[in-house]
This record gives C-alpha cells, sequence and structure tokens, in this order.
C-alpha cells in the first residue's frame, strides 16, 4: 500500500465517521470567526435553542469592516457597528474569547491566529473566510468555509466534508533578487488558471518554498484559494518550531516537548501518490503583477499582456470584458502605467515583514505626489512592532502613514474604497471588478513592487531601483 | 457508515417542535425557462458585492444579486444585462464555467436562491461555493462543455425553451430537443435535499458519537 501524504494522515486522524457515497464528518480543533460571516449562524443556533458546543475551541475578532483610522471612538457606519456589536453579543452569551476593536490582540483573523500560536501544525482549522488557507502555513489543514457551516461548527465541532484531491506543487531552485513569496504564488497561480485547483488541496514542497520565512510561506498558501483549491499546506519544520515557541497560545514546557514530537513526524510518505503534481523552476519567477480582473491574469511586470489571439473562442468574451473593465489594451505593457492608489496591507501581505520590505525601499525615498497610500497593519500586535522597529519613523519620513489594523480596502467593507476608474497596486489577493471599491481597478503585486509603484508614481520593476 | 435517516428526522423534528424552524424547501423536479449569463469565472463579490453584507439576517440578498451588473451607479438597470431582459425569466440560472470562485461568502447563495433561482447550470464551479448552494437548497448541475454550449444556443435562440433538472434521476434534459445529459451529486446531499435534511439536523444526531471521539483525539495527540 502506498504511503499517505501529510494531507491524508491530518485529515484522516479527524475523520468521526465516513458516510457512504457522502462526505466525511471531520472534527475541528480550531474555529475562527469575525463579525460579517457568523451572525446568521449564531441565530441559527438560538431558532434550535442549541448552545455553543465547544466555545473554548473558536475565537473571534471584528476585522473585515472595521474603520482603520479613529478605532477608538465609535464605528460610524451604522451597519457596520451593528454586525461588530452583534458579534460582541454572541461571543458573551456563548462564552466565546473576542479580541474586538482595541484589544492587544485585534487584527484580521488569519494574521492574529498564527502570532497568538493559536496556528499549530496537525491541526484542523476553518474559518468563514476562503483565505483561511493561510494557516497551512503551519502544516494544519485549514480551508474557508460558509455560514452554515460555521454552524455546523458551533452546534457540533464538526462539518461534513468531501474529501479534496490531493495536489503538490513543488518550486525548485533559487528565486531572482526581487522575487517575493508574493510573486513565487501570483506566478503559479497565472500558469495554472483562477480555476486549476479547484477540487484539490495543495501541498507546497522544494527548495523556494523551504526558503521561505513563516511570513512568506503564510503569504503562499492564503492564496492557495485564488487558483480554486481548498487550501495548500507545507510541511513543518524548524522554521515553524521556532516561530510558535514561546507565542501566547503555543504549548509550553513539558506539553511543548510531546508536541514538538507529534509535530516532527508530519510530513509526507516517501512512497505517497498524489493525483496531479507540478514542478516550478523558481529561477523563472520575475516580479509579477496582474493586469486583469481575476488572479489569474497575472504576468511578469516586464512582459505585455496577452493579445488574446491564443485564446479560445468561448474564452474570449470573458477576457475582453475584463481589459475593458480595466481599461487596458490587450497586447500593451504594464511598465510605467500611472498609479493612483497604493494598498500595501490584508491577511496576504499585511505582516511585519511585509512593512519591512515596503519601509527600506521607500527610506530616503519620498512617496509621489499623485499617489494615495494606504499602509494598514494586518493587527495591533504588527503595528506595536512597527513602531518599535522604527518603521513608523521611517515611513513618515518618507511622506506614508500607518493606519489602524482591519482587512480595509482588500475588500472595501469600511470607508477604505479606491473610487471609480482608478487604478490601485494592492498586495492583497482579489483583483475582481469592484473588489476594492465599485469600479475600481487593482493591480496585484507585492510589497516591494507596491513600493516602487508609491514612490515613482508609475508601475516600476522594483529591480530598476533598488 | 450508513446515512441514518431515522435519526435526523428524528431532530428535526424535536428542533421543528421546539422553535417553529422553517423547514428546508424540497428539492422537486423543475420544469423551467431559462436565463443564459454566459460569462466565464463569475466570482462571488460579482454575486453579492461585499457593501452589502452588512446584513445579520439571510434574507433580501436577491435586491442586490449581480449588483454592479444590473444597476449603474445611480441605480438605474443597465439594459444590456441579461437579469434586466425581460425576454429571459425562470428558476434556472446558466452560467458560463467556474462559476462562484473567490470568496466564501454564503450570502451569494443566499442572493442566487432569494432572487428566485433553484438550479445553477455550468461546466465547473468552485468548490465552497457548491457547498454552500447545497446547504441551501440551491442545486449546482455541473455539465459537459458541450452540452452548456448547446444550452446558451438553444435559450438565446429562443428564450420560451424549457430545460427538466430531473434530481433523483440525476439528469438534466432539453425539453424542446430531448438532448439529455446526467450530472453528479452524493448520495448523501441528494437524500437530504430531496427531503428537505440539513447537514446540522444530521450532526446533532450523531452528538454522543462526536464525544466519544474527542476523547480518542485528545488522548492520542498527547500521547
Amino acid at each position: 500500500m502506498a504511503g499517505k501524504t501529510l494531507f491524508d494522515k491530518i485529515w484522516d486522524n479527524h475523520v468521526v465517521e465516513q458516510i457512504d457515497n457522502g462526505p466525511a464528518v471531520l472534527y475541528i480543533d480550531r474555529h475562527m470567526v469575525h463579525e460579517v460571516t457568523s451572525p446568521v449562524a449564531f441565530a441559527g443556533l438560538d431558532k434550535r435553542g442549541i448552545r455553543v458546543f465547544r466555545p473554548g475551541k473558536t475565537i473571534a475578532t471584528a476585522d473585515h469592516n472595521v474603520p482603520t483610522e479613529d478605532q477608538h471612538l465609535p464605528v460610524k457606519d451604522m451597519l457596520s457597528r451593528k454586525q461588530v456589536d452583534t458579534l460582541t453579543r454572541n461571543c458573551e452569551k456563548h462564552g466565546i474569547t473576542l479580541y474586538g476593536l482595541n484589544h492587544p490582540y485585534h487584527g484580521i483573523v488569519h494574521v492574529i491566529g498564527p502570532e497568538l500560536g493559536l496556528t499549530q501544525p496537525g491541526m484542523t482549522i476553518v474559518c468563514g473566510d476562503s483565505h483561511t488557507a493561510t494557516h497551512g502555513a503551519f502544516g494544519s489543514l485549514a480551508f474557508g468555509i460558509g455560514t452554515s457551516e460555521i454552524e455546523m461548527v458551533l452546534a457540533t465541532q464538526c462539518i461534513l466534508q468531501p474529501k479534496p484531491g490531493k495536489m503538490r506543487i513543488a518550486v525548485e531552485g533559487q528565486p531572482k533578487k526581487g522575487v517575493t513569496a508574493k510573486d513565487i504564488i501570483l506566478y503559479i497561480i497565472s500558469k495554472i488558471s483562477a480555476s486549476g485547483g479547484t477540487g484539490y488541496f495543495i501541498e507546497y514542497t522544494g527548495t523556494a518554498i523551504r526558503d521561505l520565512s513563516m511570513e512568506g510561506r503564510m503569504t503562499v498558501c492564503n492564496m492557495s484559494i485564488e487558483c480554486g483549491s481548498r487550501g495548500g499546506l507545507i510541511a513543518p519544520d524548524d522554521f515553524t518550531f521556532n516561530y510558535l515557541k514561546g507565542r501566547e497560545f503555543a504549548p509550553k514546557g513539558e506539553a511543548w516537548s510531546k508536541a514538538l514530537e507529534f509535530w516532527k513526524s508530519l510530513k509526507t510518505d516517501a512512497d505517497a501518490i498524489f493525483d496531479r503534481e507540478l514542478e516550478f523552476d523558481a529561477g523563472d519567477i520575475e516580479p509579477m503583477i496582474t493586469y486583469g480582473t481575476n488572479p489569474g491574469m497575472g504576468i511578469k511586470i516586464t512582459e505585455k499582456i496577452p493579445d488574446g489571439s491564443k485564446l479560445k473562442e468561448e474564452e474570449k468574451t470573458s477576457f475582453f470584458k475584463s481589459l475593458d473593465y480595466m481599461g487596458i489594451e490587450a497586447g500593451s505593457g504594464m511598465l510605467g502605467r500611472p498609479v493612483d492608489y497604493v494598498f500595501v496591507g490584508s491577511c496576504t501581505n499585511g505582516r511585519i515583514e511585509d512593512l519591512r520590505e515596503f519601509t527600506h525601499f521607500v527610506k530616503g525615498r519620498k512617496k509621489a505626489e499623485n499617489v494615495v497610500a494606504w499602509i494598514v497593519p494586518g493587527s495591533k500586535q504588527v503595528e506595536k512592532q512597527a513602531i518599535a522597529e522604527g518603521l513608523v519613523n521611517t515611513l513618515e519620513k518618507s511622506g506614508f502613514r500607518l493606519r489602524q489594523p482591519g482587512c480595509s480596502a482588500c475588500l472595501a467593507m469600511n470607508d477604505d474604497k479606491i473610487p471609480e476608474g482608478k487604478y490601485a497596486v494592492s498586495t492583497s489577493n482579489r483583483n475582481f471588478e469592484g473588489r476594492q471599491g465599485p469600479g475600481a481597478r487593482t493591480f496585484l503585486a507585492s510589497p516591494l513592487t507596491a513600493a516602487a509603484a508609491a514612490i515613482t508614481g508609475r508601475i516600476t520593476d522594483p529591480r530598476e531601483i533598488a | 457508515m450508513k446515512f441514518d435517516t431515522s435519526a435526523v428526522r428524528q431532530v428535526k423534528k424535536i428542533n421543528q417542535l421546539k422553535n417553529n424552524n422553517m423547514p428546508i424547501e424540497k428539492f422537486k423536479t423543475i420544469e423551467s425557462t431559462c436565463v443564459p449569463l454566459k460569462i466565464d469565472n463569475v466570482d462571488t463579490d460579482q454575486i453579492i458585492p461585499a457593501r452589502f453584507l452588512k446584513a445579520t439576517s439571510r434574507e433580501g440578498f436577491g435586491d442586490n444579486l449581480f449588483r454592479d451588473w444590473r444597476f449603474d451607479r445611480n441605480d438605474n438597470p443597465r439594459k444590456d444585462f441579461v437579469l434586466n431582459n425581460k425576454k429571459f425569466s425562470g428558476s434556472v440560472l446558466v452560467a458560463g464555467k467556474n462559476f462562484g470562485s473567490g470568496s466564501s461568502r454564503e450570502h451569494a447563495s443566499w442572493a442566487v436562491y432569494d432572487y428566485g433561482f433553484r438550479v445553477v447550470v455550468s461546466s465547473f464551479f468552485a468548490d465552497i461555493f457548491k457547498n454552500n448552494a447545497l446547504n441551501n437548497g440551491l442545486l449546482p448541475v455541473q455539465v459537459s462543455e458541450s452540452f452548456l454550449s448547446r444550452l446558451f444556443e438553444e435559450i438565446f435562440q429562443n428564450p420560451e425553451k424549457k430545460v427538466k433538472v430531473d434530481l433523483e434521476k440525476q439528469r438534466i434534459t432539453l425539453l424542446s430537443t430531448g438532448e439529455n445529459e446526467g450530472f453528479e451529486i452524493n448520495g448523501y446531499k441528494k437524500t437530504c435535499l430531496i427531503n428537505g435534511y440539513d447537514d446540522i439536523d444530521y450532526l446533532l444526531s450523531i452528538k454522543n458519537k462526536i464525544e466519544k471521539f474527542e476523547a480518542t483525539l485528545l488522548s492520542e495527540l498527547s500521547e
């Protein structure tokens, strides 16, 4: 019999029962909730007259619709405030820990889970948000769920899930200078398309992945959903263990040694079989940027946008509709295009390492006058560290200001909306029509490429400036 | 493990007696005209933009279904969008490949259902959307690319043409020509849709088993 993949091992560990010709009942170790996708799930429990089954296994935060300025004041938008208040009430009622606005641990759910040590190898982790895949960077099985499924977890600590297929993506070799984790994942998605991973769970391997910091690994796993995959994971190693050691909720003392022993066993067997295997050469990757309205529409920043001639007839309508929305001509280049906004933040690139990269790049330079820049930390802890490291000071000298934590312009549920028709270089994860505001046009890129755009006011290859 | 429907029926009954819980509508065979949305990669941000996710209940999202394609910035209907074309109507939405990608927001399924659709036909669905749809009595019917093109051809040629979606037989048929194709759905979900069961009824019915499992899981991990 063939060996098991890491995914199989964690999945099998958590199957309470397998229904014939149906899904598995999967036990969930860690559940995270936020204000936008949870209220209907809590209301569902009330309707059934039941309580949260294991409140200690769920944590909550308000991130999606919160303002990123004046967080000490009541939320101005009445509907947003109602959602935040509803979350607070639901957490109080059911005994769930809430890291709400102004709490020192407040932040984007996928940033605070890892930084608090709540995310650990071998766990099953779910949240009503598709970027839950982020936590896979720790060798956990993490994926986004819908509101009905949130209600299932609240009610029974389990969900019903069909087992996905298994895909391995290896990125081998040494990436070039100026190539970040964001470029690696944008490159992968551009190669396999926005639906190439649908039906699969991905394991990322290879030297270029192993060499990434935990922050970089989180960026890669975070965007697994952008190729359609429910999640992606990376086997834990010393990087993982060193990151976790000493964190608030990481095991301590004897429990740490026991956990470590278990975590070290979490790897794919040499003879395990994947349903699909892909390998990419890290040396071929360059700073990437998207030009269209799904994350698969990305190119190397120096390349030309496809002219559409290679597309099938039925694909052409969607391709040209997309370019029309973006106000971009097929076959043209990206370099030198004017940029109106720069957004640095989100669960993809709102961690301390991202802020460091951006800040080191802009240090000693000035923000371009035509650019509005929104720099949003992923959490209160990231904000605190950015101040402590002097990043905020440096940013201010260059004409930038750090806002307060939240999802912000990534999905523009709060006031941070890119105006209609404006172009934004964004470190977030989605370039869908209207994602960053009605009529907004998004170019996804790394924090380095965002920094280069913020300084020059145009799409610029960061390697040309460094 | 065989799916024990008697236990589910019991939990469902208890819940309904206790709370006047709205039962999930049972899925019956549908014969309907179709609304053709010939666009690939329709993401859930298009189905329901994030700024409409601030509600704390699940009703009423149909008003904002495909909001920015349906209405311009001044809230006037866009004439070129299919939902504003009176020629097309019905409870079956026929869409291009990779429908429902992106955000996990279940609001997308609620919006499609609330607008009046009971079936979405496409040649490819995003995983989370598919799960969410099934959990809300909305049936995703995945067909081949060639069958999908035939559907588009027929509907555009004559919007009065109907399809029949038979969940029991797992078959979709273009009634005017008799062309038909089978579709996949797991047996468990099929039973749930036909009987109006939901997953939570089922999970609650096996709670003892979950508690037993917890004891083994915890001891294994701490060994």
